[in-house]
């Protein structure tokens, strides 16, 4: 290792270490526990918990210790020297002269999201912990929580596409158990199997991609870079060589994108991730906001030359990215205003800001969109980890912020604060974490030329703050109503709209029997609930100084680590220069979007104003804007009601239909006309023709008789000899069966 | 073509023993159901013994090279001999069956179907395992063939005996289908014989002088074996035997006819009908893959459309088949590892689905799916169980199916010289789809069989509750080691890649890669 690599030397020996070289171990641990967990966990004194949250603490050692290792190396460059990643490969399999490997591909974007990934497990493990206590199936949630660390992790630090798929389905799979996690209720269920399916469709994208991808890259990667058509590094090459055919290129983004569409819950196929909300809170947190929906995300950003070259990022007039990024920021952000159910609004504000990162990669600002994963994990996990706390200790189990929350900000102050902290990260207000990426990403969309792109933006920050400060409202202010009111109503089922359900079950015993003695009413919650979301809105407030643009370059440390420089696998990107004009621009329209909606939360919802109760009855241009909300555009109708039925009902029963009366109706056919033919024969040929013939003319019968010998003494009669056996077996057969 | 002679006598032993515990079952009186059912066990053990004990000393540094081989006249009228061996292709199926047919007979130990009579029940399953192994060593195209209709026998009486309702029907159609197949299939085979000289119906001797045919007369032949084997296989339009077979045979037979039975068909394309007519076979290829990719969206489709849990099990084998197709369709050796890999693959997952569809027949005595629900609930580990079979069956990567399915897709983007890039990238992409179709019958399948809560509509009447025992013993031994195998493939699908693939490459050498 070299300690003094000097800033005078052209070409500093980058440094490395053992965290960087073993990074591949971070995914094996988990992977491990799962196995352990799903064979002896049930017998352990923790039922197999104290092994998953063991295993990601070791993950988040590991990744911490490849970040500082990699911190460390990318010192050592010079600031004109290109940061080699740490890639390892080995063979996995061979076939057909196609070579199959494993290996990790650590570079400053990996390492980001290891550590963010094994970071929120840990959290969310430990908050589970208390959350899920008395479970009945306790030991397989924690089984299922560690996989799915496993399978990100595996895809983060995967070194080509195959392994990267395998950490993808992986997580599908996980998102599947998990979602479905209390299977009794049928609400749990469809929305697992939506979920799964939905994500699937895009994956069909992901393997078209990856066989393109691998077919137009593998010569030019083996001849070049000795390395597979399969390898992210080859890939990111590739595209960028010149080499490329345009068309297939293309076609390539394209494919990729739509899997990325289906797992990062992208316009059109964004309505799976609401109503995976069915799943307990820590799964929503983990997987469904911070996590697992990054995965689309995480790939354009991976693969980031291809989309570079194929969607022609950084051309005039947007590309398909940037067009399904804004429409998504636009669309489920005005979804979340009419939600009850707070994870729902939650939800439709990843979705969002899941379009922001989109728009970010999509108009050229790679680094402020990679960072934008990096706080909107911390402060949407803390959002959603809030959301349990109040549901568990104050709401009795129930999501509805109408009916059941409510004045929580005195008996939850620990929540309230974090959820406090959270949501001015999320609406983006200085100098909370969310300013430093979202507005960047805004910035840079406006400084790449699309000044349209921008205005969206800007109009997905008012709605961002103006749904959340409703939200807030809601929840925190104002009186208390139902189960916060401390109105205990026994049958809690009569309680919820079917929609709000998910928790109840199975933690309703376990709350009855950990919270017995203590009163039903809302209180704060306990320790291994409060310190997660503590630690998660610390980083929400400070996690942005990590890349704090206003405050120069020197501030720009993620920058420094994060973004590859001087690469030929990476495109040369340039940033905006910050300015505070701007910068105060879109935190006028936040506070903007803040006050407006308080004023309208305070006056609709507390003090009942009659010029705004009932608006949406009385304007019929407002009702129907407002029911085209509720239904979600009707999309799901078309999906469910049209597409899906479609195919599974008159589509499928025709295919069967075609299979039971065409195919087999010429079979039986066949087999009748065949019988009245073998009929007609006996009787007309046979007993007529040639049985006549027979008696009339023995000297036909002679001469077709020698006509058939050289055959029959031949071949044929050994053909029949075989036949002859067979039919004695058949009759040995009979003799077993009749004895 | 390079063949090692040692040990020659082993695959004989291996493919005949099953045939000396049939023969002792014969000499024992009828009453003794105990001592018959400890026979097949001890011939199936030691008949996989023997199957291990080849493994063993296979030269897997050689897979390519036929290995064990022994070469005896036979019928020397017609130049057919006794002419066997085993390479990389071939070993795995042959062990495959074996190993299939241990299982399935300790599964029937605890299990044996209405009416009983497990003298016959055990003689036929151990009839059919030498049927299938001889098919998979026979290197003599008579050979091969009486192989190959030696397995129809068992399985006939199998669905006609032990079958369901309607089981008459299922058997003869089945019977009927495949003789008609076969019976191209041998024209085919003499109408080779002829053109090539009538000097020996070697496998060997017809790769070398096969490719020499007349590119139209190939074409014909190749139509008969075509026939023959998609019958087998089962191809759309030819498959409409395989759900009535499947529904009506009893679990035993689902599991044979879906884990080996339907190989047969497969296999005899690679082995048979590919390297002895590579010209044929190219201008074929274009509709094996169309037919395949129509097989995979058909299939699917018509798993949609199922009541019943069987049925649509037994449609799905028509969907992964056509996978198993398309990458033979490339005439790739990619393509076709592929191909052999799904085939062992679909043996191990299918057949497994097939095993937890008859215990779930034996607890809730309905197979249809309506009725059922809330399987987790009632027997957690059989719900278990089953949710792994659905996700290996889907395509899940790091279990076994995904190995044999997207491999075949990606090798149709790049089929061998000479064929159509662009109508392959078609079947590409459609059978890309085909796995979101297959996402969506299992999934629905597994969410209204195993989710929910428990319907005991079936149940009315008589408190049978004792009936829903979880998974038996019997039933863990005879599964475990099939769900270890679709577990350890999928992580490790090198075990099974680096066997086929010098096997594979010789027997496309016709094709020049």
């Amino acid at each position: 290792m070299n300690l003094f690599a000097s800033e005078s030397e052209v070409l500093a020996p980058l440094m490395s270490g053992w965290f960087l070289e073993h990074a591949w171990l971070i995914p094996v641990v988990p992977a491990i526990a799962f196995a352990l967990i799903i064979l002896v966990g049930k017998r352990l004194p923790m039922k197999g918990s104290e092994l998953g949250v063991l295993s990601m603490f070791s993950s988040l050692v590991l990744a911490a210790g490849a970040g500082y290792q990699w911190i460390q190396r990318t010192n050592s460059a010079t600031e004109e020297q290109f940061v080699e990643p740490v890639i390892k490969s080995w063979s996995w399999w061979q076939s057909g002269g196609f070579n199959f490997g494993i290996g990790q591909h650590i570079d400053g974007l990996s390492v980001l999201v290891l550590i963010v990934v094994a970071f929120i497990s840990t959290l969310v493990q430990i908050y589970s912990l208390e959350y899920l206590r008395g479970d009945r199936r306790y030991t397989h949630f924690f089984a299922a929580l560690t996989l799915f660390s496993g399978g990100m992790l595996t895809m983060v630090l995967a070194d080509n596409m195959i392994l990267f798929l395998l950490g993808w389905e992986i997580m599908g799979l996980c998102s599947f158990m998990l979602i479905g996690h209390w299977w009794e209720d049928d609400a749990n269920s469809k929305a697992a199997l939506k979920a799964f399916f939905t994500v699937r469709t895009g994956d069909a994208g992901l393997l078209v991609g990856i066989t393109m991808l691998y077919f137009s890259a593998n010569d030019w990667t083996q001849e070049h870079l000795g390395v597979s058509g399969f390898s992210i590094r080859g890939i990111s090459a590739w595209a960028l060589s010149g080499e490329p055919n345009s068309t297939v290129i293309t076609i390539a983004a394209v494919a990729l994108f739509i899997a990325c569409i289906g797992k990062s819950g992208q316009f059109p196929l964004h309505t799976w991730l609401p109503d995976a909300m069915a799943g307990p809170t820590p799964v929503s947190s983990l997987l469904h906001s911070s996590t697992m929906v990054v995965a689309g995300v995480y790939l354009v950003a991976r693969l980031y030359p291809v989309f570079f070259v194929g969607l022609d990022i950084l051309g005039s007039g947007g590309n398909l990215i940037m067009v399904i990024g804004a429409i998504t920021i636009v669309i489920s952000a005005a979804l979340a205003f009419v939600q009850n159910d707070i994870k729902r609004v939650l939800a439709y504000s990843t979705v969002s800001q899941l379009g922001y990162m989109m728009l970010g990669l999509g108009a050229g600002a790679w680094m402020p969109a990679v960072f934008h994963i990096f706080t909107h994990a911390f402060f949407k996990a803390c959002l959603f980890l809030g959301a349990g706390s109040i549901s568990h200790s104050a709401s009795h189990h129930s999501f509805d912020m109408k009916r059941d929350m409510g004045g929580l900000r005195k008996v939850m102050p620990i929540t309230f604060v974090t959820w406090i902290i959270s949501t001015l990260a999320l609406c983006g207000v200085f100098p909370f974490s969310g300013f430093f990426s979202k507005d960047e990403i805004i910035d840079n969309v406006g400084h790449n030329g699309y000044t349209n792109f921008m205005i969206i933006g800007l109009i997905g920050a008012f709605m961002t703050a103006a749904y959340m400060t409703r939200a807030t409202y809601l929840t925190f202010f104002g009186e208390p109503r139902g189960a916060s009111a401390g109105q205990m109503v026994h049958d809690s089922h009569d309680l919820h709209d079917t929609h709000a359900t998910h928790d109840t079950h199975a933690t309703h015993v376990a709350d009855d029997s950990h919270d017995s003695g203590e009163a039903h009413g809302p209180h704060e919650s306990g320790l291994l609930i409060t310190v997660p979301l503590m630690i998660l809105s610390v980083l929400a407030l400070g996690s942005g100084f990590l890349n704090a643009t206003p405050f120069g370059e020197s501030w720009e440390r993620m920058k420094l680590w994060v973004e590859p420089r001087h690469s030929e696998f990476a495109p040369e990107l340039h940033h905006a220069p910050f300015m505070w004009s701007k910068a105060s621009l879109s935190l006028v329209i936040v506070f903007a979007g803040i006050a407006v909606s308080w004023l309208i939360s305070s006056r609709l919802f507390t003090k009942r104003d009659p010029r705004l109760v009932g608006l949406t009855q009385r304007v019929k241009l407002l009702g129907l804007g407002h029911k085209f909300l509720v239904n979600k555009y009707y999309l799901d109708a078309l999906y469910e009601k049209v597409i899906v039925r479609s195919i599974a009902y008159p589509i499928a029963s025709a295919a069967y239909w075609f299979n039971q009366n065409i195919l087999d109706g010429i079979l039986h056919g066949l087999a009748n006309s065949t019988r009245k033919l073998s009929g007609w024969v006996y009787k007309n040929i046979d007993q007529r023709v040639v049985d006549g013939t027979v008696n009339n003319s023995a000297t036909f019968t002679k001469s077709v008789g020698a006509a058939a010998q050289p055959t029959q003494s031949g071949k044929v009669s050994q053909y029949g000899a075989l036949l002859f056996s067979a039919a004695a077996v058949a009759a040995l057969v009979l003799v077993i069966i009749n004895t | 073509m390079n063949m090692l002679q040692e040990n020659n006598w082993l695959l004989s032993v291996g493919t005949f023993l099953p045939m000396v515990g049939v023969v002792l079952m014969m000499l024992m009186p009828k009453a003794q159901d105990q001592s018959v059912k400890l026979v097949a066990l001890v011939t199936s053990i030691a008949t996989l013994a023997v199957g291990i004990y080849t493994a063993f000393k296979f030269d897997f540094n050689q897979a390519e090279k036929m290995q064990f081989v022994a070469n005896e006249k036979w019928i020397s009228v017609i130049k057919s001999s006794y002419f066997i061996g085993v390479d990389g292709i071939s070993l795995p199926l042959y062990l495959l069956s074996m190993v299939i047919t241990l299982l399935v007979v300790i599964y029937s130990l605890d299990h044996v179907p209405s009416p009983g009579k497990p003298k016959a029940f055990f003689s036929l399953l151990l009839v059919l395992q030498t049927g299938m192994a001889g098919t998979f060593i026979a290197q003599d195209l008579i050979l091969f063939f009486v192989f190959f209709e030696l397995v129809l026998l068992p399985m006939f009486f199998m669905i006609g005996v032990w079958g369901g309702e309607q089981r008459q029907y299922a058997s003869i159609k089945f019977f009927l289908y495949t003789m008609f197949g076969s019976a191209l299939m041998l024209i085919a085979f003499l109408a080779l014989f002829f053109k090539t000289g009538a000097e020996s119906f070697s496998i060997p001797y017809l790769i070398e002088n096969g490719g020499s045919i007349a590119k139209n007369v190939q074409i014909w032949i190749f139509a008969g074996m075509f026939v023959g084997f998609a019958v087998k296989v089962p191809m759309f339009p030819f498959h409409t035997w395989l759900p009535d077979a499947h529904t009506q045979a009893p679990t035993q037979g689902s599991v044979i006819l879906a884990a080996i039975l339907l190989k047969l068909g497969t296999y005899g394309f690679v082995r048979i009908a590919l390297p002895i007519l590579p010209i044929a076979a190219r201008e074929w290829a274009p509709y094996i893959g169309g037919l395949a990719v129509i097989g995979i969206i058909y299939g699917a489709l018509g798993c949609l459309a199922q009541t019943d849990m069987k049925r649509l099990i037994a449609f799905s084998s028509v969907a992964h088949m056509g996978f198993v197709m398309l990458g033979i369709s490339t005439l790739t050796s990619f393509g076709i590892n592929a191909a052999m890999f799904g085939m062992v693959a679909h043996g191990l997952i299918t057949g497994m689905l097939f095993f937890v569809a008859g215990s779930v027949k034996e607890r809730y005595h309905t197979l249809e799916i309506s009725k059922l629900g809330g399987m987790l609930t009632q027997m957690p580990h059989l719900g278990w169980i089953f949710g792994f079979c659905t996700m290996a069956s889907l395509g899940l990567p790091g279990l076994a199916g995904f190995w044999g399915e997207f491999p075949a897709i990606l090798s149709a983007y790049s089929p061998a010289a000479g064929l159509n890039e662009s109508v392959f990238r078609v079947f590409m992409v459609i059978a890309a789809l085909g796995t979101v179709l297959a996402a969506a019958y299992l999934l629905w399948l597994y969410q209204r069989i195993a989710f929910g809560t428990p319907k005991n509509a079936a149940h009315d009447g008589h408190s049978n509750h004792d009936e829903l025992h979880d998974v038996t013993v019997y039933e863990w031994v005879a599964w475990t080691p099939l769900l270890i195998a679709i577990l350890v493939l999928g992580i490790v699908p090198n075990l099974l890649f680096k066997v086929l693939d010098p096997a594979v490459q010789v027997t496309l050498s016709a094709f020049g890669g």
